[in-house]
């Protein structure tokens, strides 16, 4: 079995702050990882590999240092990576992304794709499922749990709000996962010493055998005219008393707006 | 594109075991208002089996028309199915805006359908207007983890496509007066397609309380620290006829359940009354909390963040305010 994994470096987020003096981004210094649903899609193909035998490779579009989560990712187990880099691939929205992730995935020979159901940075969730529109196989997202029947069947769950469906397919299909549904393999001591052995293979907008229409900025239907750090609402009073007091002040609240 | 071809605004309602969703009325009501800038019309995709028996409903909160697909092979959600029922309808009328609630059904279906139409989307917006000049829609949503707003528009590509989050547009008042039709949609599926198979949907009692309903919120983040402290605040919200919910923090921690996480991550929330109790107030928390009406913060830290939206922020130990307040409500209530 040969299983193509989609990872992303993105900013982690949770690191972001907002210069309180020109309410715009810091981004200077926030860490540059793995996307977490990337990686427990990672886990799930590992985790295939290690049952049932399986070839994984990993691609990534980015900017030329993504080259660090493709190492992470070999330390993890896979055994090829691909990055894809190129300006012509630079400002492209989802389906732009899709459109040029679809292409690299025609030119590999795989049997399952596996990605995030969301990266961190946009959390748009729409990559994967528009991937698998392109390549003309079916999608699973919001996927939890992953069997395989050593033969051809694959049965997942899929959570959703109330709970979860069980599915089923055989043949090819293009699979979201959430981060929360594994634990993520840790990087092994030999797998960190190989790593920078390893070759990632370095792609070009050439290679995807598409016209260059169908990519980056001028493949991106959506553009975004605007944006802005969000203006929070003025504070109120603030008061600093014991236990007592706070209790006095609330339920007064709470009667000024006639909820008691 | 001759983008004159396109018009009315089109909202994807979703329905689950034949019950439209809140998110639904909340896309409508939105619709109306964008449609009405417009001067066009607001058609409602009813897509299920069995499921007419309310249709009726979706033109009370502004719909002109609700197309009902009602079909035994959309008896329960699947990719496949579901987006060869929503694009025939799309290919036939070319909708100028088409939304979808950012549920778990909304962003599977909305995604490959925008592969199929070669169109733009906008994944859980919070804001939609129509620009004056342009009379395009202007699709407002955050990224970075809450911390950056951007301003999208779909210039060249029709439909206009967006998914909102549950929660985020406000519900019209419902007129069962209002005048609308509902028509019957067929659809000629291709069922050579349909490469996924349904085996079985199982509901979990999540103990499941939509928090994003909740009239009254006391959320609770480390500062609460604790199981047990969560139970002193289920307490305080029994007394005052709210729920618990909770910053993150907790949820990774384990302590509370994914389903009670408000922010950026969890759900958008706009009770009459959020407390937060022991919230920092990370901006990815402000940004699914911040529309409550009236805040109520309590926290030792008085340069918690949290205190910037707040409209009462007490500097205070939670642990000591809560069970006392807990006391007195129950005599004030009583």
């Amino acid at each position: 079995m040969k299983i193509l994994v989609c990872i992303k470096q993105v900013p982690d987020t949770t690191e972001i702050k907002i210069d309180p003096v020109t309410k715009t981004l810091v981004r200077d210094g926030v860490p540059a990882i793995m996307n977490p649903d990337d990686k427990g899609g990672l886990e799930f193909a590992l985790q295939l590999k290690d049952k049932f035998g399986a070839e994984v490779t990993v691609i990534t579009m980015g900017l030329p240092q993504a080259d660090l989560i493709l190492r992470e990712a070999f330390a993890m187990g896979a055994d090829k990576a691909i990055l894809l880099t190129d300006r012509k691939l630079g400002g492209a929205d989802t389906l732009a992304t899709s459109k040029a992730l679809a292409c690299a995935a025609k030119q590999l020979e795989w049997d399952l794709i596996i990605a995030g159901r969301q990266a961190i940075d946009g959390d748009t969730a729409q990559v994967g499922p528009e991937m698998a529109e392109h390549l003309g196989i079916p999608q699973i997202s919001y996927v939890a749990g992953l069997e395989y029947d050593g033969k051809k069947k694959f049965t997942v769950k899929k959570e959703n709000e109330d709970g979860y469906q069980i599915l089923e397919f055989e043949g090819k299909a293009l699979l979201t996962c959430l981060a929360s549904a594994v634990k993520p393999r840790y990087m092994s001591v030999s797998g960190i010493v190989d790593a920078y052995d390893k070759e990632v293979e370095i792609w070009g907008a050439d290679k995807l055998q598409v016209e260059d229409t169908q990519l980056g900025l001028k493949g991106s239907p959506t553009k975004v005219v605007k944006s802005f750090t969000k203006e929070l609402k003025q504070p109120g009073e603030i008061h600093e008393v014991d236990a007592e007091e706070a209790v006095e002040l609330i339920v007064a609240k709470l009667k000024e707006k006639h909820i008691i | 594109m001759d983008k004159s071809q396109y018009k009315d605004v089109y909202v994807f309602a979703e329905q689950r075991d034949g019950a439209i969703q809140s998110v639904a009325y909340e896309l409508v009501s939105k619709a109306r208002v964008l449609a009405d800038t417009l001067g066009e019309k607001v058609v409602a995709i009813l897509a299920g089996s069995g499921i007419k028996k309310d249709a009726k409903s979706l033109i009370a909160y502004g719909a002109d028309t609700v197309l009902a697909i009602d079909d035994a092979n959309l008896k329960e959600y699947v990719t496949e199915q579901y987006t060869q029922a929503v694009y025939s309808v799309i290919t036939k009328f070319n909708p100028s805006i088409v939304l979808f609630g950012a549920t778990t059904i909304g962003r599977d279906l909305a995604p490959r359908l925008a592969a199929r139409l070669g169109t733009g989307l906008t994944a859980d917006c919070t804001k939609l207007e129509i620009s004056e000049d342009t009379k395009e829609l202007q699709m407002t949503r955050p990224a970075f983890g809450g911390n950056l707003m951007a301003t999208i528009m779909c210039p060249n590509h029709r439909p206009q496509m967006s998914t909102v989050r549950p929660g985020v547009m406000p519900k019209a008042d419902p007129d069962a007066n209002r005048k609308g039709e509902v028509v019957d949609f067929k659809v000629d599926f291709d069922e050579a397609k349909f490469a996924v198979k349904l085996v079985k949907t199982v509901k979990e009692k999540k103990n499941t309380v939509d928090i994003a309903s909740a009239k009254i919120l006391v959320s609770g983040g480390r500062g609460v620290g604790c199981k047990e402290g969560f139970e002193k605040l289920q307490a305080l919200a029994t007394v005052i006829g709210g729920e618990v919910s909770s910053s993150r923090a907790m949820v990774d921690a384990g302590i509370m359940p994914h389903d009670r996480q408000v922010g950026q991550t969890g759900k958008t929330v706009r009770p009459a009354v959020y407390f937060a109790l022991g919230i920092s107030g990370a901006i990815q928390h402000l940004a699914g909390m911040e529309e409550s009406e009236t805040i109520i913060a309590v926290n030792k830290d008085k340069f918690a963040p949290i205190f910037s939206v707040a409209d009462l922020g007490i500097v205070c130990d939670l642990n000591k305010v809560v069970p006392l307040l807990t006391e007195r409500l129950k005599k004030e209530i009583k």
